[in-house]
């Protein structure tokens, strides 16, 4: 009973103690770790790379050969996934970035996105198949949380390629559209082109991902962060890693013969806003994905009964029955075998025996 | 008869339309120029033509009896100051009668004879009747091609500023929309034509998005040889021909993309190309040079021939001074029309948190480059190219198409300046 006394606050009489719990939750995500897989889709050339390593201050691509113009004029949209462990403070962060070079590339871009959606169906086909599967320890969540879409500051708004894109991926990952090499632009330009890009969003139905409203229990520089985050997007943001002498100081930024354009600065670009929005919603980003995107996924899927032609329903389900059935003689027959193998073992260690 | 001869080529330089033959006015102005040094130094007063010093003209031989200079004699550099008679024993002083072959040799005029007066009635002609140029801009939308064109010319003269409410809506189909504008500066008028191409590379498949623009270029073409060809010729053919085209990279800082290649392949066998890097206020120092030197690469890889064509230089004054062209193309460029304040005085440019990029400047960014380029010294030989090459390859071929191989005059071989006299 000694145990109890050191839960007890002796000034609130009715104190159980269960407020400790996000503390226990903290505690053992942190030895969890955090997995968080982002998407970057844009043209070749709109900075998607340096960005990247601007935002988590590492060299994802360090072997980056580029390749010669003959090689060039064939190639199909590739998806490359690159994985780093980062930690920070005892925090792990498991970070997938998806590069989807040869984007936009090719004179005729009509099927430069199909690789893309299928790629990211693939991954929730996966969590799909490891959910529905027996063993759910160690599952591996590779779906694509957030996806940051580029628009290039050359245009006057989005161009016909990017709504068709983002209209085909809007139902199925978060989408951030984010203003590239914002250096490109003025004040005024940058105003008229965010304006522009909000406008032709709203026209086309095109559903990006919106911050969430502060909670009214939250501190006022909260809700006044959250209220010029969202008055921020697009966000037009500069990517750089090379420190530059200015005014004294180091800072990462771009030296160009007429100033210095610095990363860090919120007057110059959107850089350190995007990186709070990250950082700060990383967990609604995952949460949205998990209740949102993959349930629509799901249930369509399953709707679907995995078949790709055009079936009719009731032979769909008669299908499903019968695949049913057979997962289940499947599983009876592995719990027998189990029961079996534990009963040989019998007295041996008796917690955790890795099914 | 020398006297005769130089009568002969007097006359030529009057009139402007000459038959339909390989030689333009042009090439006779540089030619009839080096005839003019000639007898000047003979004269005993050098005349100081700025341009045109004693070149070894062996690579400039043109056929015909009248015009076949040969100087071969003389071994001259170009960045030799006007020639004197001692340098150059070997010319002949005669006065007798012309070679069975047309070989001129030198005269000496014991007096001033005032030929060189030519170039002022040249001059004085030139002003009255005005240039014509046509240049076409091709590229992405919102790459500044406007305001570029604007920027070059100091007015207003682009689609953006000449439709009133001008609404910025990408094009179904790549259009070809051109404005002509008459302008002036010390007396002498330019009709001016920029064509515009909005659409071009906008849409989600640009296959095949070059043919409006191939088409206009070669109804140009078509339009000039229909009015060449005709009985009873206009005294000045119009001249809607595309002289120039300036086609818009975008500043990736990576390397040609596919449809660039395309475009430029198909086109460099039409027209003079010039490209250029568009907004590039957004690349540094390291990143222009290095994206400028892939360029040139891919475009070598390629087989792209832009504009100014080593092929075409005529000696070596003209390569030295297109390699040094060559050197630096693409040029990077910015276009403004905003004038800000820098150290008290006005200058165009684009202000910035970070500073103000002026465009003029040469160390922010080369559209001084280009400008001079396309203006100051080599509107007239983007003309030349024109008429001469580009024009001429289109005829050449158009004829033995309609003719089905039966030549007009007999000596229808693409050689650079082929006189007929």
């Amino acid at each position: 009973m000694s145990f109890q006394g050191q839960f007890t606050n002796p000034e609130t009489p009715g104190y159980v103690g269960f407020a400790n719990l996000p503390n226990q939750v903290h505690r053992k995500s942190v030895k969890k770790g955090f997995e968080f897989t982002l998407m970057v889709v844009g043209e070749s050339g709109l900075g998607k790379s340096t960005l990247i390593n601007s935002l988590f201050l590492t060299d994802l691509y360090p072997e980056r050969i580029i390749p010669g113009a003959a090689e060039k004029i064939e190639r199909t949209v590739q998806i490359e996934a690159s994985t780093v462990e980062i930690e920070e403070r005892g925090v792990k962060l498991r970070l997938t970035v998806v590069d989807t070079p040869g984007y936009g590339d090719a004179i005729n871009s009509q099927d430069c996105f199909s690789t893309i959606i299928a790629y990211i169906d693939d991954q929730f086909e996966r969590y799909l198949h490891d959910e529905s599967g027996l063993n759910r320890r160690h599952i591996v969540d590779n779906r694509v949380h957030c996806c940051f879409y580029f628009i290039s500051p050359l245009g006057h708004g989005l161009k016909p390629l990017d709504v068709q894109f983002m209209k085909a991926i809007h139902n199925k990952v978060n989408v951030v559209p984010v203003i590239a090499k914002a250096d490109t632009l003025t004040l005024r330009e940058r105003e008229r082109l965010k304006r522009r890009i909000l406008d032709e969003i709203d026209e086309h139905g095109i559903k990006i991902y919106h911050l969430p409203d502060a909670e009214s229990d939250e501190d006022e520089d909260f809700k006044e962060q959250t209220r010029i985050l969202k008055a921020s997007i697009p966000f037009a943001v500069v990517g750089s890693n090379q420190q530059i002498e200015a005014k004294g100081k180091k800072v990462r930024g771009r030296l160009y013969p007429w100033g210095v354009v610095e990363v860090e600065n919120p007057e110059h670009n959107d850089f350190l806003k995007l990186r709070t929005m990250l950082i700060t919603h990383m967990q609604d980003l995952q949460e949205v994905t998990q209740d949102l995107h993959y349930e629509n996924f799901r249930s369509e899927r399953l709707k679907r009964g995995g078949r790709k032609g055009s079936d009719p329903e009731e032979m769909d389900k008669d299908m499903i029955l019968q695949e049913k059935e057979a997962e289940l003689r499947r599983m009876q027959e592995m719990i027998a075998k189990m029961q079996a193998q534990m009963q040989k073992q019998g007295e041996g260690d008796g917690d955790g025996q890795h099914m | 008869n020398d006297f005769y001869k130089l009568g002969v080529l007097r006359i030529n330089f009057m009139t402007r339309t000459l038959p339909a033959s390989k030689c333009s006015h042009a090439r006779m102005n540089r030619v009839g120029t080096r005839l003019l040094h000639l007898t000047g130094f003979l004269l005993g007063n050098p005349l100081d033509l700025p341009r045109y010093h004693c070149k070894p003209p062996a690579e400039h031989t043109t056929q015909g009896p009248d015009t076949q200079v040969q100087m071969a004699e003389r071994e001259a550099e170009p960045e030799q100051q006007p020639c004197s008679i001692e340098s150059h024993p070997q010319v002949h002083v005669t006065g007798g009668e012309p070679h069975p072959q047309g070989h001129i040799t030198g005269s000496e005029l014991f007096g001033y004879v005032g030929i060189e007066a030519v170039l002022d009635q040249m001059r004085r002609k030139a002003m009255k009747t005005g240039f014509e140029f046509n240049i076409m801009v091709v590229g992405q939308s919102g790459l500044g091609k406007s305001t570029l064109v604007n920027t070059l010319f100091k007015s207003k003269v682009s689609r953006k500023s000449c439709t009133p409410n001008y609404e910025e809506k990408i094009p179904k189909t790549v259009q070809l929309q051109s404005v002509s504008h008459v302008i002036e500066e010390k007396g002498v008028k330019m009709k001016l034509t920029v064509i515009d191409t909005p659409g071009f590379g906008d849409q989600i498949n640009n296959n095949n998005c070059w043919e409006p623009i191939v088409k206009y270029i070669n109804e140009q073409y078509e339009k000039y040889l229909v009015e060449e060809l005709n009985v009873s010729r206009k005294r000045r053919i119009p001249d809607t021909r595309v002289h120039c085209c300036v086609y818009f990279l975008p500043p990736t800082g990576h390397w040609l993309r596919p449809i660039d290649v395309e475009f430029m392949k198909r086109l460099g066998k039409i027209v003079s190309i010039v490209p250029v890097i568009a907004k590039a206020d957004t690349l540094t120092m390291e990143e222009r040079l290095e994206f400028k030197e892939t360029i040139r690469h891919n475009l070598q890889a390629n087989g792209i021939q832009v504009y100014p064509q080593r092929e075409y230089d005529e000696d070596a004054e003209d390569r030295i001074r297109n390699d040094k062209i060559r050197e630096n193309i693409p040029f990077a460029v910015v276009g403004t029309d905003k004038e800000h304040q820098v150290n008290g005085n006005k200058v165009l440019g684009r202000k910035t948190k970070w500073g103000i990029i002026e465009v003029e400047n040469v160390a922010h960014c080369e559209f001084a480059n280009l400008r001079d380029l396309l203006i100051r010294s080599h509107l007239q030989d983007l003309k030349d190219v024109t008429h001469d090459i580009h024009y001429e390859t289109y005829r050449v071929r158009r004829l033995n198409e309609g003719n089905g191989g039966g030549p007009v005059n007999g000596s229808l071989e693409k050689s650079d300046g082929e006189s007929q006299l």
